[in-house]
């Protein structure tokens, strides 16, 4: 098995000192994969990808990023180091355009206009409403600028906060397929998703987290079956607890 | 009454000037800083030391400009003083604000600069002592702008508010046309998805510190150029400054620069109704005024 | 010896009346969150009020009603309390730090309005001629104190057990709620505004009899007694106390009065005489420096609340997540 792309080892974190959310999980995401993590509410799953992103305190543990300890890294050095994170809400800024938002997200960029069109022809929804406060995109198109801006400073991975929460069946379905899509472009990505079916059908991996813990792992395809996942959604008897 | 309006417009270039610096503290840190007044006062000693220093190393600089009662010495001062007075904001910050920031509580930063303002005011009482000092000694004579209705201007004040607008002209497009003009913006707006797209908080922070510092210098030097250097004037000046945040709009830049023209006029025109003894009333009723009319003030949005 | 006795009656007497100021600000910033940067607007407010309705008619002034002091002193928590309501009914439903500008704001308008409204409020001069209660019967000696004494005394225990009771009660726990979590205080159906402000009111009723209490102690009130340090001393007492803890509250009022006292008595004895000036100087930063450096070092107090995390886990990241912005 090739060195993952990014390894979390034994990570413990909360938000308040003493009052961990995370106890001691553990996940690999390889190159060019979709690494899913689902769980119950409350399981830990925004916590992990914010403790990633670097928004959170690790209190013990390690996060390796290609191989290098990118461990209490701020979000500005990670976003540098390659990793993109895209939240759940509150993910454009509202009061700006789409065009500022876009070369807010480029600042660090070496050639931000040209990177402008390019990111402009992936997404045309965007280009004709460049001139447009962001706060003023439906559901969708919120998702797809968030997206973009994490798209472009080139990350090699990609944090995805619910990126179907909140939209209709039809507009979630087209968010994920991109999403899956970024992977098919060598863009590797690290989902949290509430949406289960709709997530297992299209990732490569997928942990399951139950309060704070690492329950289960394994191919996506196969855990759609697993009996052992809707038991730990019930709230019943725990596996592998670590 | 015109002379009021006049008086008014020069007292709001340097309520402006503090009153930016303060507005984007508040927007970015989210605390309402009372000592944020101090700075002014630590801007103006600051530029009185320097003045001194200046003004004895070499006679040349102690020569007039023009028909001002300021001296080059005490335009290199300013100057001084300017990055002395942002450099104490980021060291207040770094031994009280920071460390009151990371064990949390908007609250408990408001009560801790609460409590600095009463050191800093203090302490710069102790060191310089309480009574006034003066950048100069001189009587400059006012210039007779019209006869009648009589109009008195001295040309200090018309130096004072021809400078603090190309501060704020120079600011407004730092603001508006620079990488860190939108970086800015976005912390304001959403800290944690601009740490996220590469914008460095701690960075901007520090920024903050320092514009504030150095507008606040600015603003305790033409103070004290248009009335007198005291260590109780941030107790003074920290309800107005106040005042033109909340007239304008917490958190925007360009309704802190109304806010403190306008508190500066209104403060003066009260006084044609009210006894002069009031005067330091007048920033509270405008403040009660502005938030039965607009809490949110001319410029703001409302936030929770 | 009965210098030193007398000197404590009046001590303690003072340091008790600061004490049940703390205990009101402590209902406000220790029991809901609201900070009250105008703490001697509520203090001053009861004592002019008290002192006018109380005090004999006078020339040159309106007021002096010479009403009976029980009726008095409620007129003057009264007063306090309308103030407050003004404050807090403009400012409450706002973001939480204007309401500390605001009562900032009126602490600097009281005093300059008192100050300059010579015809009610005797302008500098203050209000004099005051009659203390029950000085017929007990002249103005040593016995008078003494009795004054016991009054406050009992006045700053029923205080005392009607704060104890209000944190027990279902009012109390909505307080912790709302200083806990407000949203989920709102989604409980709690009205946080409305809630707040009958606390921010409570609280300043209370502060405003301890500023009743300390005019008719003195029988006078002028601007000195409403100057802004007394807002800053009013607040170390409580932060030394430990926010939101009672007893420690009145604890601290004693410390810090002490401390005060003790150190202007040592400043005006033992410091050179060039630096007598400065005696001012150095308690008010000596009082900051209270304030910051418990802000630093013991955020809790030295007499700490004991704190019960409520619901630890899994709330704990569904609020922060909410609150991600």
């Amino acid at each position: 098995m090739p060195e993952a792309l990014l390894d979390i080892t034994a990570v413990t974190a909360g938000y308040v000192p003493d009052l961990p959310i995370l106890r001691e999980v553990s996940l690999l995401a390889h190159e060019g994969k979709l690494t899913v993590i689902i769980g119950p509410n409350g399981a830990g799953k925004s916590t992990l990808i914010k403790a990633v992103a670097g928004l959170l305190n690790v209190d013990t543990g390690r996060i390796c990023f290609e191989g290098r300890d990118v461990t209490g890294l701020s979000p500005d050095q990670l976003t540098r180091n390659g990793i993109a994170y895209v939240p759940q809400t509150d993910n454009v800024f509202r009061t700006m355009t789409i065009q500022q938002n876009l070369e807010l997200a480029l600042s660090a960029h070496r050639d931000p206009l040209d990177r402008v069109t390019v990111l402009f022809d992936r997404f045309p929804v965007l280009k004709d409403k460049r001139r447009e406060k962001a706060g003023s995109l439906s559901g969708g198109q919120r998702q797809f600028l968030a997206v973009a801006m994490a798209l472009a400073v080139e990350p090699r991975l990609i944090l995805m906060d619910e990126p179907s929460a909140g939209l209709s069946p039809k507009a979630s379905e087209e968010v994920l397929d991109h999403v899956k899509g970024l992977t098919q472009r060598g863009v590797s990505v690290l989902l949290v998703e509430q949406n289960v079916k709709q997530a297992l059908k299209r990732g490569d991996h997928c942990y399951v987290l139950a309060e704070g813990r690492n329950q289960i792992d394994g191919p996506a395809q196969d855990l759609l079956e697993d009996p052992a996942l809707g038991r730990i959604y019930l709230g019943g008897e725990r596996r592998g607890a670590a | 009454m015109i002379q009021h309006l006049v008086d008014g417009i020069l007292v709001g270039s340097f309520l402006s000037l503090g009153a930016i610096g303060l507005t984007m503290v508040m927007h970015i840190l989210r605390f309402a800083n009372f000592s944020h007044a101090e700075l002014l006062s630590i801007g103006a000693y600051c530029a009185l030391v320097f003045d001194k220093l200046f003004e004895s190393l070499s006679p040349f600089l102690a020569a007039k400009i023009g028909p001002l009662s300021m001296t080059a010495a005490l335009a290199l001062s300013i100057l001084v003083s300017m990055a002395l007075t942002g450099l104490s904001a980021v060291v207040i910050d770094r031994l009280v604000f920071r460390r009151v920031r990371e064990k949390g509580g908007e609250l408990s930063m408001v009560f801790a600069s609460f409590g600095m303002s009463l050191v800093i005011r203090n302490v710069i009482g102790l060191i310089f002592g309480l009574s006034s000092e003066l950048y100069s000694r001189d009587i400059a004579f006012a210039m007779v702008i019209s006869r009648d209705p009589l109009l008195l201007v001295k040309p200090d004040q018309v130096f004072v508010l021809i400078a603090a607008l190309l501060i704020m002209f120079a600011l407004y497009l730092v603001l508006s046309r620079t990488r860190f003009g939108f970086a800015l913006r976005a912390i304001a707006e959403n800290p944690n998805l601009a740490q996220v797209h590469g914008v460095n908080l701690k960075r901007m922070i520090v920024a903050v510190w320092l514009i504030g510092g150095s507008l606040g210098a600015i603003a305790g030097v033409f103070y004290g150029l248009s009335y007198q250097i005291t260590p109780v004037m941030g107790r003074d000046l920290v309800l107005p400054i106040f005042a033109a945040t909340i007239v304008g709009g917490i958190g925007s830049v360009y309704g802190a620069v109304l806010g403190g023209f306008i508190v500066g006029v209104a403060s003066n025109l009260a006084l044609v109704i009210l006894p002069s003894g009031y005067s330091p009333s007048v920033p509270f009723l405008m403040i009660l005024l502005v938030l039965l009319i607009r809490p949110n003030g001319l410029f703001g949005e409302a936030r929770a | 010896m009965i210098g030193v006795v007398s000197y404590l009656v009046f001590f303690t007497t003072v340091a008790a009346i600061l004490g049940i100021a703390v205990m009101g600000l402590n209902l406000q910033w220790g029991n809901t969150g609201l900070f009250n940067g105008g703490v001697v607007a509520s203090f001053g407010a009861g004592a002019y009020a008290t002192l006018m309705l109380g005090g004999p008619p006078q020339d040159g002034h309106v007021g002096g009603f010479g009403l009976v002091y029980p009726l008095a002193l409620a007129g003057g928590m009264l007063a306090a309390g309308i103030l407050a309501w003004i404050v807090g009914k403009l400012t409450l439903r706002l973001r939480h730090d204007y309401l500390a500008i605001a009562t900032f704001g009126v602490a600097v308008a009281f005093e300059n309005v008192m100050r300059n409204a010579t015809t009610i409020t005797g302008g500098a001069q203050g209000i004099r001629g005051f009659e203390r209660p029950l000085r017929a019967m007990l002249g103005d000696g040593f016995t008078y104190n003494v009795v004054f004494l016991v009054g406050v005394l009992v006045t700053l225990v029923l205080v005392y057990v009607f704060l104890e009771r209000l944190t027990v009660s279902p009012f109390g726990r909505m307080l912790r709620a709302i200083r806990e979590d407000e949203t989920a205080a709102r989604s409980l159906g709690k009205a946080p505004d409305r809630i707040r402000l009958i606390s921010f009111v409570t609280g300043s009723v209370i502060i405003g009899l301890a500023g009743g209490l300390y005019g008719t102690f003195y029988a006078f009130v002028s601007p000195q007694d409403v100057l802004p340090i007394l807002t800053f001393q009013i607040w170390a007492m409580l932060i030394v106390g430990g926010a939101g803890n009672t007893k420690g509250a009145l604890a601290g009022a004693f410390i810090i009065w002490g401390a005060w006292t003790f150190s202007g008595w040592a400043l005006s004895r033992f410091a050179p005489i060039e630096a007598q000036l400065y005696t001012g100087s150095i308690q008010f930063v000596l009082i900051g420096l209270v304030i910051v450096g418990m802000l630093l070092w013991r955020p809790q107090g030295l007499f700490p609340e004991r704190l019960v995390v409520s619901q630890p886990g899994q709330n704990r990241e569904k609020t922060q997540a909410e609150g991600f912005t």
